[in-house]
């Protein structure tokens, strides 16, 4: 295990470009892709907690934070939106051929790039608000074979050590861990900033560098669409649902709901 | 027939519903085997006989409960090399989907989350982008993963021998890398788990603060129901983080859902969107949750929840 001090620690945040949570989302019926360029793209909302509990480690630490994301080209304003909150330098996966990757095939190529970065702390969301799957960051773990420590609502660094609270069913667990590890955190952990006009002016000078799959030593066919470990055979939209009653309250609102209890037999 | 591996999820035990909803869908595809890790087995021996499983591999070892998520991965991962099922089911939920995740990555097969049915081909339904979208999704590679919501089938009874097999398993050192240093409990009273009811009540900003919640609970339990809140709710303090509904608090498909001045945003929707019947109170008509509802009053909560109570309480007796 590589001793960490943690003025040099090394943190790698992954982020995630997805399209807006309030905006009306497709699939494309070609091959049943989420369609990402008919709506706007923004940083997932809830990998901005990752961004900022990386800035507050650093801030009480030292150390350096780098954010990685993997997507198309576009996926670059995601960089520079968390380069703008402070985030030293960038990394952007990007390539063709990772089309239609699927959550297996994402955790490979953040896996090989976090490896190339020699990470100590590596900082995930705990959600993609557009797969919503919750599993890149433990597939991630288990590829580094380093320790998982996620849906956190707190991180502390401590002399190598990492603490985290993990939300539970019930509660929260205490768990640690030696660096390097991995970590994703919750939205309960903090108040992410919003990028002053300095940090934006700062971020259009820092470093972001390009990977693609030959660069991560990935060979084409495990990768995207024709690689997918999970398929959709179909897709349909929702029937749409039979319009409910809707009542004003005359002074007896609360008696028509029982009375619409009774008859679908709740009572 | 191969075995269908359903991790059981309990506490100390005592197993949890969505179990016996596992273990009914599994019984589609081929023969239901249990896998329970951690301590107390044999009191969940009869109820997983009971819903159909033939076998039941404990692995009981201090270790395997002592660090998150990689042990349980580790034990499934040992048993689908050896049994080689047709497949393994576990509950949605956030340790479920990620025992799913490494999983997949340790045994090289495919991983579907978040299903709501699961056909005797393993061909697995989901609700995608809070529900607008339904999609068929089949596992291409390895043994199909499929983490399944709770409340997404009736379990049925369907007794079967239950044979207890004990499973050894070595942890990697990976495995043991991350430990539970201290487990913290918070009270959730005496109603129902949220994520498992039948019924559930829930409060937004418009119950207007903590004090408001007690005509949310006294309707709950008029129900049996559970108590849930909106993030505004549960961000303002007004009642407990682990109550919250949505996109990043549980996610719920209960009988019944009855959301009370809660305006219906999207992050709200994704975690009710597929409860099977809604009803809504909320003084504004122009509130996106009575898109949702098949029966909505337009009102104030404080008049018409007390009044909804003990009409409740009236009717049954
Ligand atoms: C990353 C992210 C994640 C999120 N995750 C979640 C999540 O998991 N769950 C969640 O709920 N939200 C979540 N949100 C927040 C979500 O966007 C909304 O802000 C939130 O759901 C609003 O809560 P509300 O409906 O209670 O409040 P409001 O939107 O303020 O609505 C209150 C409603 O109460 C009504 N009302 C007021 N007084 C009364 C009265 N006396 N009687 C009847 N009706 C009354 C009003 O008409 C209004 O419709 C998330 C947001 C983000 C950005
Ligand atoms: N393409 C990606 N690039 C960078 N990070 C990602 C990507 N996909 C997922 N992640 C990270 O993994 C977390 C969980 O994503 P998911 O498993 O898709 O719900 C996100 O919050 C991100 O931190």
């Amino acid at each position: 295990m590589r001793e960490v001090d943690s003025a040099t620690m090394k943190i790698v945040v992954c982020v995630k470009q997805v399209p807006d949570s309030w905006a009306e989302k497709t699939l494309r019926p070609s091959d049943h892709t989420l369609d990402r360029e008919s709506v706007d793209a923004v940083m997932n909302e809830l990998d901005e907690y990752a961004v900022e509990e990386a800035l507050r480690l650093q801030e009480s630490q030292g150390g350096e934070v780098v954010v990685l994301s993997m997507g198309p080209s576009q996926a670059t304003d995601t960089i520079r939106k968390a380069l703008s909150m402070g985030a030293d330098a960038g990394v952007h996966v990007v390539d063709d051929g990772l089309h239609g990757s699927d959550a297996v095939a994402t955790s490979l190529a953040l896996a090989k790039a976090i490896e190339a970065q020699g990470a100590d702390l590596v900082i995930f969301g705990s959600e993609s608000t557009d797969a919503r799957m919750s599993v890149v960051p433990a597939m991630v773990a288990e590829r580094l074979g380093l320790p998982q420590l996620t849906f956190s609502s707190s991180v502390s660094v401590e002399g190598g050590t990492v603490r985290t609270n993990r939300v539970t069913e019930y509660g929260y667990d205490v768990v640690e861990a030696p660096l390097p590890a991995l970590v994703s955190v919750v939205e309960k952990i903090n108040e992410p900033r919003y990028p002053s006009f300095k940090g934006i002016m700062a971020a259009k000078k820092k470093p972001v560098s390009t990977l693609d799959l030959a660069g991560l030593g990935i060979a084409p066919a495990e990768v995207g669409l024709g690689a997918a470990w999970s398929v959709v055979a179909e897709a349909a939209a929702r029937p749409p649902k039979a319009k409910g009653t809707i009542v004003a309250d005359d002074g007896a609102g609360g008696v028509a709901i029982a009375d619409f209890l009774s008859a679908q037999k709740f009572i | 027939m191969a075995e269908v591996l359903v991790l059981v999820e309990h506490v100390d035990g005592t197993v949890k519903k969505v179990t016996y909803e596992l273990l009914t869908l599994a019984a589609r595809i081929g023969e239901p085997a249990a896998v329970f890790v951690g301590s107390g087995a044999d009191a969940a021996l009869p109820g997983l006989a009971e819903h159909g499983a033939a076998t039941v591999y404990v692995a009981d070892a201090p270790e395997l409960t002592a660090h998150p998520v990689a042990p349980k991965a580790e034990v499934l991962a040992t048993l689908v090399a050896e049994r080689a099922p047709a497949a393994v089911l576990l509950a949605s939920t956030a340790e479920g989907k990620e025992v799913g995740a490494r999983l997949a990555i340790r045994s090289g097969s495919g991983i579907i989350t978040d299903a709501v049915d699961v056909a005797a081909d393993g061909t697995a339904t989901q609700a995608v982008f809070g529900g607008s979208v339904i999609v068929q999704s089949k596992v291409a590679t390895g043994t199909p993963i499929i983490t399944v919501r709770t409340n997404s089938v009736a379990p049925q009874a369907a007794p079967a021998a239950g044979t207890r097999v004990d499973v050894a398993v070595e942890l990697s050192a990976a495995a043991k890398a991350a430990k539970v240093v201290d487990r913290v409990e918070q009270a959730k009273g005496g109603r129902p788990d949220l994520a498992e009811a039948a019924v559930v009540v829930s409060g937004g900003r418009g119950v207007g603060g903590a004090e408001g919640f007690g005509v949310i609970e006294a309707l709950a339990d008029s129900l049996g129901a559970a108590v849930g809140a909106s993030r505004a709710a549960t961000d303002a303090g007004w009642y407990p983080h682990q109550f919250q509904v949505g996109q990043t608090g549980k996610t719920v498909a209960p009988q019944l859902y009855i959301a009370n001045g809660i305006s219906g945003a999207i992050q709200h929707r994704a975690g009710m969107q597929t409860s099977k019947t809604v009803v809504v109170v909320n003084k504004d008509p122009e509130a996106p949750i009575f898109e949702l509802a098949d029966f909505g009053v337009v009102g104030d909560l404080f008049t018409v929840v007390p009044q909804l109570t003990e009409e409740i309480g009236k009717r049954k007796g």
